[in-house]
């Protein structure tokens, strides 16, 4: 599934500093029951958005209406755990585009490239600057400026540029991803295959 | 050819690129694929949206293990969610020709147990799954690791993912194990050494007299965790152990076949000389049965030690206390003789027969503790048959347990299979997050001989004790 491009994101931000949350927390296993991928957002993270009857727990970050945007900036080892995709889907189908850590766990990373979130590193010292802000003022904006790789405080003008391979920042520039390459490629990983021991 | 001495790793890893990208990832070529019922059915809808046929269909292995019930299989799936998605594995299967052992097959059981019985796992084979811990298959020498369904559509569609090749980690364990230490210790207390998120970024290759000295079940049960420190995943060259455990089974080369094969795979082995991105040691001695008291597989010390105070943990102080809170533990506090309500053994971590064999070594002769629900869980139909017929299910049944049929069960608790909120589960599984094992539950991850000592006893009890 081609998704949208991502060029420039400005938008207020959802402060998280919470460090290892693992996918069973971005959204438990007993969630992952679909067979199709609508509806994940609403129970993103499901056990501590909501009581066991349903009801909002009110001392949870998504529950209090002061914050909002489509960043969620996060403590470090982000998406730990379980490869379930569906933790991803459930953070872009909340309205996320953006996820900003001073630290991500691998196949979260590469789940949240191949879907269209941007997951942008920063150190631990331009993390706390982002809580900072959001703390001073809750409505306070970012910029995530992908073709610059920079990531702007808007309100200090604070920056911090982040990594991204060429190739995956090419592919959300323009909205494509490596279903589009393989199939550009097969004949060549037909002829690959031919000579496989396995 | 350069004669540079090069790394397990890297020999399988570069044998598997169909093309470079300039600053972007591998194409890497995967040999083969095993889907189940949870992350395969968006990637078939991702199939039929853009017109896309599955290109190599034998490459690729379907069982059903996350959400299967573990008792009464032969009734109706009763889940109306779970019925479905199991119903979809079947019918995508059935569609583009995919081996399909679902509910009730013979060769049944959790995809990370069958593949290796089946002799589908080679070694220097390319592995995935959407499933993290199929960094198993690391056991074999393989490279093998978690995908997410993107990518599973990536595979069917072009037997085919990119991603870019991670660095390089070697993990050295030698020396003698002491009494009562397992596998599943000497994982527990590396991930307890270098964190949860330390491998970020690295394939993990594990070596040293201890790993030689494992059974084939024992480093699945090692590589099984690898990424529960982060790391893509985790591997051990092959050997005699290995090839000896590979012979003969139903998928595995035979004759001729089998002959060049095993030339091949003796070559599976990191050169002398090679230097690691990052290279860790460790003492056997050091290692005792271990236990965890927190949120995350790092979270773990050796069972007569005390719960670390915040001071003396790497992570933030709010997120330890977080932590602790969860698991309603204090700081200082000791671990041994903590109640314990619910004992799980099982898994794609511990549910082949080694683990079952350890269980009722403690068990045999003892009475399985009021109080405690016990959910005993084989990996796969061959291990429930090896239960029986090692005489472990009378050992069982005497002490007061009840073998329950195979699947994933409790691990991750998409079944019936839930912790209630709130109780003490010591789990034979791979991880410790916050509801993993159902909505408030609380999971202290152990070997299969801290499990049992937990069963008899009904609280956090040395094995050693027991043994």
């Amino acid at each position: 599934m081609a998704y949208d491009k991502f060029t420039v994101l400005r938008s207020s931000a959802v402060p998280m500093p919470i460090e290892n949350v693992d996918t069973d927390q971005i959204i438990p296993a007993r969630f992952l029951k679909a067979t199709k991928r609508e509806g994940f957002g609403d129970n993103l993270f499901r056990d501590w958005r909501y009581n066991s009857d349903n009801t909002p727990k009110q001392d949870f970050v998504l529950n209090n209406p002061i914050y909002s945007g489509k960043i969620l900036v996060a403590g470090k080892n982000f998406g730990s755990g379980s490869s379930r995709e569906h933790a991803a889907w459930a953070i872009y189908d909340y309205g996320f585009r953006c996820v900003v850590s001073s630290f991500f766990a691998d196949i979260f990373k590469n789940n949240s490239l191949n879907i269209g979130i941007l997951p942008v590193t920063v150190s631990p010292e331009f993390l706390d600057k982002i809580y900072t802000a959001i703390e001073k003022d809750p409505k306070t904006e970012l910029e995530v400026n992908l073709p610059e790789q920079t990531i702007t405080i808007l309100a200090t003008g604070e920056q911090e540029s982040f990594d991204i391979n060429g190739y995956k920042k090419h592919n959300m520039l323009n909205g494509f991803d490596d279903i589009d390459f393989l199939q550009d490629i097969k004949d060549g990983i037909k002829t690959f295959a031919d000579t496989s021991l396995y | 050819m350069s004669n540079a001495p090069k790394a397990l790793f890297d020999k399988v890893w570069d044998a598997h690129v169909v093309r470079k990208i300039e600053d972007g990832p591998d194409v890497l070529f995967i040999d083969r694929h095993f889907i189940h019922e949870v992350t395969s059915p968006v990637a078939f809808l991702g199939l039929e949206n853009r017109g896309l046929n599955v290109l190599f269909p034998e490459r690729t292995f379907a069982t059903a293990d996350h959400n299967t019930p573990t008792i009464n299989q032969h009734l109706p799936v009763q889940d109306p969610l779970s019925a479905n998605q199991l119903k979809a594995l079947e019918q995508n299967s059935a569609k583009w020709g995919i081996s399909h052992w679902g509910l009730g097959h013979q060769k049944n059981g959790i995809v990370h147990v069958v593949g290796p019985e089946n002799g589908i796992t080679l070694p220097g084979m390319t592995i995935v799954c959407g499933d993290s811990h199929t960094s198993t298959h690391g056991a074999f020498g393989a490279i093998a690791f978690g995908i997410g369904t993107s990518e599973v559509e990536m595979v069917l569609s072009s037997q085919c993912i990119m991603q870019p090749k991670a660095k390089k980690m070697r993990i050295n364990v030698n020396g003698q194990l002491n009494k009562g230490v397992t596998p599943k210790d000497v994982i527990l207390y590396i991930i307890s050494q270098i964190s949860a998120s330390g491998a970020t970024g690295y394939f993990v290759e594990y070596a040293g007299d201890v790993f030689r000295n494992m059974t084939m079940e024992g480093r699945m049960t090692v590589c099984n965790m690898s990424i529960e420190m982060g790391a893509r995943g985790g591997m051990i060259a092959p050997d005699e152990t290995t090839f000896a455990f590979i012979k003969g089974r139903e998928k595995a080369p035979k004759g001729e076949a089998w002959e060049k094969a095993l030339a091949y795979w003796k070559t599976l082995k990191t050169d002398e000389g090679v230097v690691f991105d990052l290279e860790y040691s460790y003492n056997a001695a050091d290692i005792e049965p271990m236990i965890t008291y927190g949120t995350n597989p790092g979270m773990g010390i050796g069972i007569t030690k005390k719960i670390p105070t915040s001071s003396e943990v790497k992570d933030g102080k709010a997120s330890y206390e977080k932590s602790l809170n969860y698991m309603g533990f204090h700081e200082g506090e000791e671990m041994i003789g903590k109640k314990v309500d619910y004992v799980f053994i099982g898994s794609c971590t511990n549910g082949r027969i080694e683990d079952f064999r350890a269980f009722a070594s403690i068990v045999k002769g003892r009475k399985k503790a009021d109080g405690v629900t016990a959910w005993i869980v084989p990996g796969s139909h061959v291990v429930e048959a090896q239960i029986r017929e090692e005489g472990i299910y009378d050992i069982l049944t005497e002490a007061g347990f009840q073998l329950r049929q195979p699947g994933c069960s409790a691990c991750l608790a998409m079944n019936d299979d839930k912790i209630p909120a709130g109780k003490y589960a010591v789990s034979t599984s791979n991880r410790n997050f916050e509801g993993r094992q159902g909505p408030g539950a609380r999971t202290l991850l152990a070997s299969p001989l801290v499990a049992a000592a937990a069963a008899v006893t009904g609280k956090v009890t040395d094995p050693r004790e027991l043994i």
